[in-house]
């Protein structure tokens, strides 16, 4: 990684959190075509259980490539899953953003996550810490690796119709 | 109110054997919920853990015995206990971790320490209690608890028959069939979905023994999986398949016949789907009979094994059911692989449990939708029945009892009824 002494944080915060935040609106908007464009081809979409860090050998919420991403989006789309047509309507604050560091084309940034859902007239709240490894690219930031860790991973969850 | 005199003593208006026909009371009434609580879930053996859960001696895990929270532990010998967790003194509970390991369990409150067995060990100043004080009358409410190929199960009722007994001949051959997808290893947990759902627990009871549900909930998942797959899965159209009473409340349903037993056809070559897996497994350094035996295990079982009243044996994992009140239930599906097996294969098998189950699952986000729809429904119509009919016209006898078409609601019959001669105690 590199020293952050020597790179322009303030200016990288700023350009990651105005990502971070335009992939949130994203995300409650459902502008899911638009999301899965965000993606590096081989990037993870993860939501873990309990501290494990060894998501490959662990049970995860999700452990998406492209293919389980594109799949999972597919599913919101068609109109045959009951629980997402319609999906519960969200809204997300994204804060405490922090640079973790850097290493050649790629910049580690944490950040809190809180998601209302409303559905059915009741409206549930939950809360995650996020990990995002972006790629830096030409055409702006990709999302190469996103780790949501919900603050009740390992307790009795509901489920979900929509993305973290 | 009497435990001698039920309130809800018109049973036949709950539950209507001849005809298949419930009431709506039965998924919202909170009187009889109460009553089920005590009359069932205090009066059979109820699932409570998988031994790979605790292995060690020390090891232990929570539970629940319907709505008592539980402790689950082995012993310094390796003897599992099963009891209330809840301190005789001043009753807090003595343990708020999920799942560890430990030599004893003190209360936090004043000290009260309780060994692996659930005795009362040692409290402080204990003087102030007299010297007739007894420790061996206060330690920790102790259940039966009985095992059978790894699943341990718990009661209160003191007198009820073995564990083995309760679960019958078929039932038990079925558990060890459902086991051969350790693929030659010891089957073992390994990790867990958990969300809870607004609905009544006996809607989830039904909902394992539903085949005709799967085609149109699962509609999004099955258009996820590869042609193979989505042919295998296609179980209603083809027909082969049965729903059996096996007696006790408990049911099978047979969705892929030709996975009844995962050690038969073993010479069949393996399905081109899983050549690449397969590969993986050859390069851990495998011999081909055991590559092809753990590639057929990978999947899983070709069949939901129900057991009244709150573990499913389903496909490829645990579904247990908690009851919290009439109308809410907390859900578990728990991954099951090979203890010592290759990576690999635990990895698929993991992958495919991430991809139908839990809260974000191609498959039980749908299911929890229904489920919670069948409680909004409820709320209207309360004279009309719900109507647990289908197949009647065509069940046959089978080796254990009716025997029905895949899609019939047999095993729900088998589970009311039982339900019905707990409650007529």
């Amino acid at each position: 990684m590199t020293e952050m002494s020597k790179i322009d944080t303030k200016s990288l915060l700023a350009d990651v959190t105005a990502f971070i935040w335009a992939e949130g609106a994203m995300l409650d908007a459902k502008e899911y075509d638009e999301w899965l464009d965000l993606w590096t081809a081989d990037g993870l979409y993860i939501m873990p259980i309990g501290d494990t860090v060894d998501f490959k050998n662990s049970v995860n919420l999700c452990y998406d490539n492209a293919k389980m991403r594109k799949d999972r989006i597919g599913r919101f789309h068609q109109g045959f899953s009951i629980s997402s047509a319609p999906p519960a309507q969200t809204v997300r604050t994204l804060s405490r953003f922090r640079i973790e560091g850097t290493e050649g084309d790629l910049v580690t940034v944490t950040c809190a996550e809180h998601v209302i859902e409303d559905k059915f007239g009741r409206q549930r709240v939950w809360a995650g810490n996020v990990a995002y490894t972006l790629k830096a690219t030409e055409g702006g930031f990709r999302l190469h690796q996103k780790i949501i860790r919900l603050l009740n991973s390992d307790g009795m969850l509901n489920s979900f119709s929509y993305l973290f | 109110m009497s435990l001698d005199m039920p309130k809800f003593s018109d049973l036949d208006a709950l539950y209507d054997e001849e005809n298949a026909l419930v009431g709506t009371a039965m998924y919202e009434d909170p009187d009889l919920f109460a009553e089920e609580m005590e009359k069932i879930f205090k009066n059979t053996w109820v699932w409570i853990a998988h031994e790979s859960e605790f292995p060690d001696k020390g090891s232990f895990k929570l539970s629940n015995v319907g709505l008592e929270p539980v402790i689950v532990v082995r012993d310094r010998k390796g003897k599992i206990h099963c009891m209330v967790n809840r301190c005789r003194h001043r009753a807090a509970t003595v343990c708020e971790v999920k799942k560890g390991k430990t030599s004893s369990f003190q209360c936090p409150y004043h000290g009260w320490g309780y060994g692996l067995d659930g005795s009362l060990r040692a409290l402080p100043y204990p003087e102030q209690y007299g010297d007739d004080f007894d420790k061996a009358q206060h330690g920790l409410l102790k259940l039966r608890t009985e095992s059978y190929n790894g699943m341990v199960f718990a009661t209160f009722k003191e007198d009820i028959e073995p564990l083995e007994e309760f679960l019958g001949e078929a039932v038990c051959r079925y558990i060890d069939l459902f086991m051969k997808q350790g693929g030659g290893f010891p089957v073992k947990v390994l990790g867990e979905h958990q969300f809870t759902v607004p609905m009544n627990w006996k809607v989830q009871l039904e909902n394992t023994t539903d085949a005709y549900h799967f085609p149109v909930v699962h509609k999004s998942f099955m258009q996820t999986l590869d042609g193979q797959t989505e042919e295998m899965f296609d179980f209603l159209d083809k027909g082969k398949g049965w729903v059996e009473d096996l007696g006790n409340g408990h049911s099978i349903m047979m969705m892929i016949p030709e996975l009844e037993d995962l050690d038969a056809n073993l010479d069949a070559p393996i399905p081109a789907r899983f050549e690449e897996l397969a590969q993986e497994i050859r390069d851990e350094g495998y011999p081909e009979d055991q590559v092809k035996k753990i590639v057929r295990a990978v999947g899983g079982a070709g069949f939901n094994l129900n057991l009244f009243p709150n573990v499913s044996f389903s496909l490829a994992f645990f579904r247990v059911l908690t009851p919290i009140s009439v109308e809410q239930t907390d859900i578990r599906h728990i991954a099951i692989g090979m203890d010592g097996g290759p990576d690999a294969a635990n990895q698929a098998r993991i992958r495919l449990h991430e991809h139908f189950q839990g809260p974000m699952g191609f498959g039980s986000p749908d299911d929890a939708e229904v489920w919670e729809r069948i409680q909004r429904g409820t709320k209207g119509g309360e004279d009309l029945k719900i109507l647990v009919n289908r197949g009647m016209v065509d069940e046959v006898d089978g080796p254990t009892g009716p025997r029905g078409h895949i899609s019939a609601e047999t095993g729900m019959r088998a589970a009311y009824k039982m339900w019905k001669g707990l409650m007529a105690k």
